[in-house]
C-alpha cells in the first residue's frame, strides 16, 4: 500500500509528504522512542499518539516511512517544523491506534 | 588508511536539537556509500548514546571516527555516572523522570539498544565523574 492509499483510507489529514509516495513496508503502533527505533520496519507506517519534536529525530533515524498520528492529536510546533525540515512524511487520522493500524 | 574525524557538542536537557549528532553521521555515512541497513543501527545506537546524555548528563561529546570498514563512536559526558552498569543494561530499568517519560523516551531500552545495534560496546562510568561509552559497527 502507497501512502496516499493510507492517507484516503484513514480519511486523514497531510500535513508534511514531501517525499515520493513510497510503498509502505507494515505498521508499528507504539509511543515509547526506544521501543519504535528498534523495533519498528523500515519504511513502515508508525501510529502513534507522540507529538513532540523526538517523533521526527526517530522516524528520520529509523527510515519510517510514514508518521501516523491518532486520535486527531496535532504535532507540537517543533514536530511541525522539524517534520518539514527533515522532509517526513506526516500525516493526522481521528481514528484510534487500533482502528487506523487495522486497516493496513 | 584515511579516516573521518568528526566531533559533536550534544547540549543538555534540549530534545529539539538532540538527535542533531546522528542525523549528521547518517548523512555522512549515506554519502560514503555505506548499506543503509548498517546505517540505521549506528544511527539508532548513537541517538539512544545522545539521548541518554541529553537526559542524564546534562549534556556532553560525541567523538566519531568513520575508516573503511568501521564506525567507532565515543559518547563522554560529566553527568552523574551509573552506580550499577548491569542494572542499567537490564531492558526495562530506567531513573528516567516523569517529565522524560512525557517525552517518550525512559523506556530502559537505551543502553540495550546501544549493545543490540552495534558490534562493539563498552561502558565506562565512576558515580561524580561521568560516563564514557565506545560503539563500534563494522560495514
Amino acid at each position: 500500500m502507497k501512502i496516499t492509499e493510507l492517507i484516503k483510507i484513514l480519511d486523514a489529514k497531510v500535513i508534511s509528504m514531501p517525499q515520493q509516495d513510497i510503498e509502505i513496508s507494515g505498521g508499528y503502533c507504539g509511543d515509547l522512542l526506544s521501543f519504535v527505533m528498534g523495533r519498528a520496519p523500515e519504511k513502515c507506517a508508525w501510529f502513534t499518539i507522540m507529538n513532540n519534536a523526538n517523533v521526527a529525530a526517530v522516524a528520520a533515524l529509523a527510515d519510517i516511512g510514514v508518521v501516523v498520528l491518532c486520535e486527531n492529536v496535532q504535532p507540537d510546533g517543533h514536530l511541525l517544523k522539524a517534520v518539514k525540515n527533515k522532509e517526513i512524511a506526516l500525516i493526522v487520522t481521528a481514528l484510534p491506534i487500533f482502528e487506523a493500524a487495522r486497516k493496513i | 588508511m584515511s579516516s573521518l574525524h568528526l566531533e559533536f557538542d550534544v547540549a543538555g536537557n534540549n530534545f529539539v536539537s538532540a538527535g542533531s549528532a546522528s542525523n549528521e553521521v547518517k548523512l555522512t555515512l549515506k554519502k560514503l556509500g555505506v548499506e543503509p541497513a548498517i546505517i540505521r543501527k549506528v544511527a539508532v545506537a548513537m541517538y539512544e548514546g545522545e539521548i541518554n546524555m541529553v537526559i542524564h548528563a546534562g549534556g556532553g561529546k560525541a567523538i566519531v571516527d568513520i575508516f573503511g570498514d568501521k564506525i567507532d563512536i565515543e559518547l563522554k559526558d560529566s553527568g552523574p555516572g551509573i552506580a550499577d552498569i548491569s542494572l542499567a543494561m537490564k531492558e526495562g530499568y530506567s531513573t528516567a523522570t516523569d517529565t522524560i517519560r512525557e517525552q517518550g523516551f525512559g523506556a530502559g531500552m537505551g543502553l540495550p539498544n546501544m549493545k543490540r545495534y552495534t558490534d562493539e560496546f563498552e561502558i565506562e562510568s565512576t558515580v561524580g565523574v561521568g560516563t564514557t561509552v565506545r560503539l563500534a559497527v563494522y560495514f
